[in-house]
This record gives structure tokens, sequence and C-alpha cells, in this order.
């Protein structure tokens, strides 16, 4: 039998392997779950620390201090000063880099002044030698008074180690503050103290100068602490004054315990960062990796996204074929099965676009291209910190968008969030692809390049540049202050860990299938609900069109092709489409290109799903080049000429270059920016440029 | 007086005193305190940001915080 399980939480500077013991003491038993009243991912495992004892284990996010500066790092805290039984962890674990002790010591002892029992992990001790370190553990262990273990989390050594300490710590529920506020000012500190004997001191403090209260504290009690927060120098220079005080602590602490021979250092990272921070080198790098990532996105993407595509395909013709006709299986066969496979069919470009992003970080290799573009997107209102963003938008907004949390400027950040969904995401390229292919001519420029591929190129630089611009209005307009500070850790270089690398993909690829997907495959039901679905004249629709006089001699095939044309045309979505009709018209469209920029709201590349349908091609996935010919000979009936003329086809470009039509980027921007606000801004804003462009390109092409 | 952001690459300096004040508490936690020693490691090419060492820590910070923060210089 197992006794209750020990809950721990894992905390540590970035850049110090936190990750890497967290895989190492966890495995695939990691799930990501969601904190109660707050969004940010929470990650938590299982493991075994003895014959009779399993701990859970959350991995808090990576921060230098328990004071927050980002939505990530305000977790720590929130985490941290709860009381109730269910969500307070039992024991911390405190992970450390053996080359920056002293740092990562003052978020030791900050939360070793919460009074909790804490466990101390000292990492990466395997270069100790080579980099001239040498440490007293039991000096340390009694100068900290806690357990202190020597790892090597990549290396897989002291694991061991760490779990008994665990257990040890925990029974043993030492928990003495290492720090005393009270020798700042202690008539001060007493009355705070005063306040609540429950908390300790330290908690308190962190209550008035966080505003943070837990569920334990009376209306009261907190009225009182909110004194305490009026004079706002003073509070200031006592965490200053507390800063510096628990450097000194920690100082002595080292000085009988820790010992550097500098003679030993090598400086690898001094001749790495000369050539990725050179002022031509390093922009150059840059450029090749992104190309290289590019590449990689779509070239290495193709083949599975092929494969996804033919499975699905077979699967709805299995089915259909296997499953007894009714409302039920047309959902299976026509909602459901489809919109999951729209939703896989993404997996392989994120992934990949996943696990170069993890590769760089791991590196240390993209605090350096922080470093380098931080004064260029600043112009923009921008941060260092939103290149990563803007490149993750090339495959998907969502996961670009959740990455924009480690910027500590709310208006930066937000300006971000706001820009990135017109980077060109993998739901633009099927829609572009066929719009390209109708009306650019295979022709080559400059003697040898593709003009379609440099058209695509063009659109690609559009999302950018477009970008780019509307993040620059934004800084001129947005009111939004914001008082927080930029600064980045520049880590050491180091080699990727596959396993870290893999975790992280395959964690960040579920949480988009299942966050994304999930309101993806639920507008593609209820899209599918609406076509397959209408008024009278629905109904009437396949005996109209039978005894339609020009349809007596088309094969039965073509027939039952017409038949699903005409449903489409008379269903509810049908209905809607036309009711646009008016309004898209200045732009080159018909009512039934309006289906598809309804139905493109569940995810972009429906578009060509959409109109494979209204065109009554059948729906088998083979017929591409079929699409193509039915949309290449559609005319108006009214004037003649083609639809997706060149005017149109540009037109149409330009739309979906711009347009805001992504219902799970919506909701995702809810979700981060906690109002409906900045969702509905980008919607009407986006669309309202998409429209306005679109209907220039049109009548000037015209 | 002179400051992080008057210092010219590999050159060093103590963080005075006056300055606790004008460090962000952030910069203060990770090591950039007064009396530590400061070394500008490397300017980004476009002169902004600067690339520091202090305290052990290597950390990138803006050039209008750099500009607040005066130090003694160490004539090498």
């Amino acid at each position: 039998m197992f006794k209750n399980n020990i809950k721990v939480a894992l905390i540590g500077n970035p850049n110090t392997g936190k990750t890497s013991l967290f895989n190492q003491l966890t495995g695939l038993t990691q799930k990501v779950g969601n904190y109660p009243g707050v969004t940010v991912d929470k990650k938590e495992g299982t493991c075994r620390l003895s014959a009779t004892q399993n701990a859970i284990i959350t991995d808090l996010p990576g921060t230098y201090s328990i004071n927050p500066t980002s939505v990530d790092e305000s977790i720590v805290l929130k985490t941290l000063l709860k009381k109730d039984i269910k969500e307070s962890p039992d024991v911390i674990l405190v992970v450390a880099d053996v080359e920056n002790l002293k740092r990562n010591l003052l978020l030791f002892s900050q939360i070793k002044d919460l009074e909790i029992p804490t466990v101390l992990a000292i990492n990466m001790v395997d270069q100790m030698s080579r980099k001239g370190i040498s440490i007293d553990l039991t000096a340390l262990k009694e100068e900290l008074n806690t357990e202190v273990v020597l790892i090597s989390a990549r290396k897989n050594r002291g694991i061991d180690a760490v779990k008994d300490a665990i257990i040890k710590c925990h029974i043993a529920a030492k928990a003495s503050p290492m720090c005393d506020n009270k020798k700042i000012d202690p008539a001060y500190f007493d009355q705070l103290k005063a306040i609540n004997p429950n908390y300790s001191l330290y908690e308190l403090w962190l209550m008035v100068t966080q505003k943070n209260f837990p569920e334990g504290i009376s209306k009261e009690e907190k009225e009182q602490l909110l004194s305490f927060n009026k004079d706002v120098s003073k509070l200031r220079r006592y965490q200053h004054k507390e800063t510096i005080y628990r450097y000194q602590e920690i100082n002595k602490v080292l000085k009988k315990t820790y010992i550097v021979d500098k003679s030993k250092a090598t400086d690898v990272r001094s001749k790495l960062d000369k050539i990725f921070t050179h002022k031509i080198f390093g922009y150059f790098i840059f450029l090749l990796v992104l190309l290289l990532i590019f590449q990689a996105i779509f070239d290495w993407s193709s083949l599975p996204m092929d494969l996804i595509d033919t499975t699905f395909a077979q699967l709805s013709d299995f089915a259909r074929s296997n499953l007894p006709a009714g409302v039920l299986s047309d959902l299976i066969v026509e909602g459901i099965i489809p919109g999951i496979g729209g939703v896989i069919i993404f997996i392989p470009q994120i992934a990949i676009l996943f696990l170069f992003i993890a590769v760089l970080e791991e590196t240390g290799y993209m605090s350096r291209v922080v470093f380098l573009m931080d004064k260029i997107m600043r112009r923009f209102g921008m941060n260092g910190k939103s290149v990563i963003p803007l490149i993750s938008g090339t495959a998907c907004a969502i996961p670009a968008i959740m990455a924009t949390r480690t910027i500590s400027s709310w208006k930066e950040r937000l300006i971000t969030i706001l820009v990135v969904p017109f980077t060109t995401c993998s739901a633009r390229l099927p829609v572009y692809a066929i719009l390209i292919s109708l009306i650019i001519p295979e022709t080559k420029i400059f003697g040898f390049y593709n003009l379609q591929a440099f058209t695509l190129l063009m659109l690609y630089a559009l999302g950018f540049v477009t970008a780019i611009l509307a993040a620059y209005i934004l800084q001129k307009t947005l009111k939004t202050e914001s008082n927080s500070f930029f600064v980045v850790e520049m880590p050491n270089y180091k080699l990727p860990s596959v396993k870290n690398v893999l975790f992280d993909v395959l964690e960040k690829t579920k949480a988009f299938v299942l966050g994304a997907g999930k309101i993806i495959l639920a507008l593609s039901v209820v899209l599918w609900f609406l076509a397959s679905n209408g008024p009278e004249s629905y109904k009437d629709a396949k005996k109209n069109t039978i005894s339609k006089a020009e349809n007596s001699n088309v094969s039965p095939d073509e027939l039952l092709q017409k038949i699903a044309s005409a449903k489409l045309e008379n269903s509810y979505i049908g209905i809607m489409g036309k009711s646009i009709a008016p309004v898209i018209k200045p732009l080159g469209y018909d009512w039934k290109i309006g289906i598809a920029l309804i139905t493109s709201f569940a995810a972009r590349e429906v578009f060509v799903g959409t109109l494979a349908t209204i065109y009554s091609v059948g729906s088998d996935d083979e017929n591409t080049t079929t699409i193509k010919e039915k949309m290449r000979s559609e005319v108006n009936p009214a004037t003649g000429e083609k639809i997706f003329n060149f005017p149109a086809g540009m037109s149409l470009l330009v739309f979906y270059a711009f347009a805001m039509q992504c219902m799970a980027t919506l909701a995702i921007v809810k979700r981060e920016t906690k109002t409906w606000k900045w969702p509905l801004i980008q919607l009407f804003g986006m669309t309202g440029l998409a429209y306005v462009c679109s209907l220039i390109v049109f009548q000037i092409l015209k | 007086m002179s400051t992080i952001a008057s210092l010219r690459i590999g050159e060093m300096g103590y963080i005075s005193e006056e300055s606790l004040d004008v460090i962000p508490l952030k910069l203060l936690e990770m090591g950039c305190l007064p009396g530590a020693e400061v070394r500008l490691v490397q300017i980004a090419p476009l002169k902004d940001p600067l690339y520091i060492c202090v305290n052990g820590s290597h950390l990138a910070i803006r050039k209008e915080t750099a500009a607040q923060i005066k130090i003694l210089k160490v004539n090498l």
C-alpha cells in the first residue's frame, strides 16, 4: 500500500536543467493540465520515490525570484501562497546550477522563508572539475539547514539521492526560514507578523508586495495588509534592502562552502558569442537558421501530410460504406472524420517547428537571437522575445500566441499577440496553392525562378511586413502603459538533450491538438449541420435537380454531384453565402465563394474542400486537378466572365492574407488577454483591412 | 560619473552604492548589486541592448536601464 502521495513542487531559475530533472523523475507519466482559475499550462508527473512512497511532481515555470515580472512567473507565487491542503506542496525541490549557485540561492532563500520543507538539488556537477568548482556538501547542508544533493540530471546521476532527500525532508518537516526580514526594520515587520500568525512573515510580506491574497486571509486582514502597501517608495526600498540582505547571507554561506578556481575556466562562450552576435555573421546565421526552418516545414512535412490526407479520405469512405445510412453516419462521415483530419493534418508542420524552436532554446542560441533583434523589434513596439512568436506564427498562430508569455512588458506582449495572426500560417497554404495555380502562369522570371513560387514567397513577405507595420501603428495608438523592463539571461551554450527536445515537442503538439483541435472539430460539426440542413427548398433540391430538363441525359455520377451541389446551394450555409453576396460582389466574389469564406472560420484550408463540394466534384481527395479545372471554367452567368480570373484571384489572395478567419486563434487571444476586446479588435480590424485591400486590388486590376 | 552604458567592451567597473534605488528589483535579484563587479561583454550590432556579466550572471539589458546604473570604473 502506498501512503499518501507527497506533493512536490519543482522550482528553479531558467537554464538550470530543471526540465531535465523533471523528465528524469517523471518520464512518460507527465501530463499537462490547467491551474484552477488561471490558464497557464501545469505540468505534472508521478515519481516513484521508494517501494512504498510515490510523489506527484509539479513543474513550475522557471523564475529568478518569487516576485513575478511575467505571466509565467506569477504562477510560482500563486502556487506557493496557496494554503489549501489540496494544492499546496508538501516539499519544494529547488534546482540550482552549480556554476551560478550564488544567484540560484536567492530564489532558494525566498522559498525557504515560506517555511515549507525544501530540498536543494545542485545540478550539472559533472562540470565542476572542469570549471574549477568545489563544494563542501556537509557544511552546505548544515549552513542551509536542509537536504542538499549534487546531481547531473542529463547524465541521470544523483536522481535516487534526490528521491531519498524528498522523503527525508518530508518526514523531518524541517521548515526554518533562512533570512529574517525583521533585521531590516523590526517594528515594521513585527506589526506585519501580528496580522496573522498562521502565515510566515515572508508570506505576509509577499501578500503586501504582490497584492496576492490566499483564501485563508479574511477581509479585515486583507485591509490591514493593504495599509502596508500605501507607502510605495518605502515598500520598494525595503524590497531592495531585502535583496541585498539575502545576498549577504548567501555570501556568508558560500564563503564557507564553495570555492571557484577561476584559472580553470574555459572560454567557449565568448568565442561562440563573437560569432553569433557579430554584426554581420550574427544576422547572416540567423537568416540561414530561418531559411532552414522554413525549408524543413515545407519539405519534411509534405510526405506525412499527404499520408494523413489520404488516410482520412479512406477512413471516410470506409465509414460510409460500412455504417448504416442515416443522420448519425452522415455526422461521422462528413462532420467528425474530416474535422479530426483537419486538425491532424497540421501536426507534422507544427511538430517540426516546435522541434527547431526547442533545439534553438536548449542550445542557448535563442537568447542570442533575442539580443540581436531587440533593438529592431523595439522600433515596432515589440521585444526581442517577439521573434519567437513571429516565427512560430508561420506554422500556427495558436502556439505562437502562447509563446508570448515570457514577454514581461504587457504592451509589447499585447502588440505581439495582436499582430501574430498576420504571419502566414500553414492553414493559408492550401488556399494560396490552389489560387496561385489558377491565376499565375507557370513561367520563369529572371530566367530561372518559378513565378508561382515567387508569388508564394511574396505572400509570406506580405504577411511579415503587414505584421510589422500593424505593430508600428499599434505602438503609436495603444495607450497601455507598462513599466516592466527588459532583461534576458545569456545562458551557456550546450548541446541539446534529445529527451528534453522530444518531450517538449510532444507536449506542445499535444496542447495544440487538444486546445485548437477542440474548436476546429466543433466548428466542423456545426458547419456540417448548416451545410446538410435547410428550409423547404433544401428538401426539394434533389427532386428539382432530377426533374430539370438539362439533367435528363447526364450520367448517374454526374447527377449525384449536381444534386449535392443543389442541396448545398439551398442549405442554411448556402443561404448565408447568398446573403453576403452583395457585400462581397465589389471584391469580385460570388455567393459560392461567400460560402467558402464563411466555412473558412473553422480553419482557412476548409476553403478548398468547400469549393470542391459546391462545384460538385466528388469528395475523394485525388481530385485537386478537377477542382482546379472546375474553378477555372466557372463563369459568371451575368457577365459571361470567368469567376477565378486574375483580378478576383488576386483579390482573394489578399483577403486570405489579411482577414482574421480563425475561431481557434480568437479563442486563444481571449484566453491570454482575459477580455473579448482584443479578439474583437482583431476580428474586425483584420477583416476590415482585408475587405478594403481586396476591394482596391480587384477594382484596380478589373 | 560613468554608468554601465559608458563602458567599452571588455571594460569593468563596480556598481556604486547610490545606484541602489534606480536598479530594478528584478535586476538586483539577478545579481546586479551595488558593490558588484560588472563587465561589458558585448554590445548588440545596433548599439543596444548591452550584454554584461555581473556577479557570475550573463545578462542582456537595454541601454536605457544601463545608463541609469552608476559605476566606479576600474582602470586596467
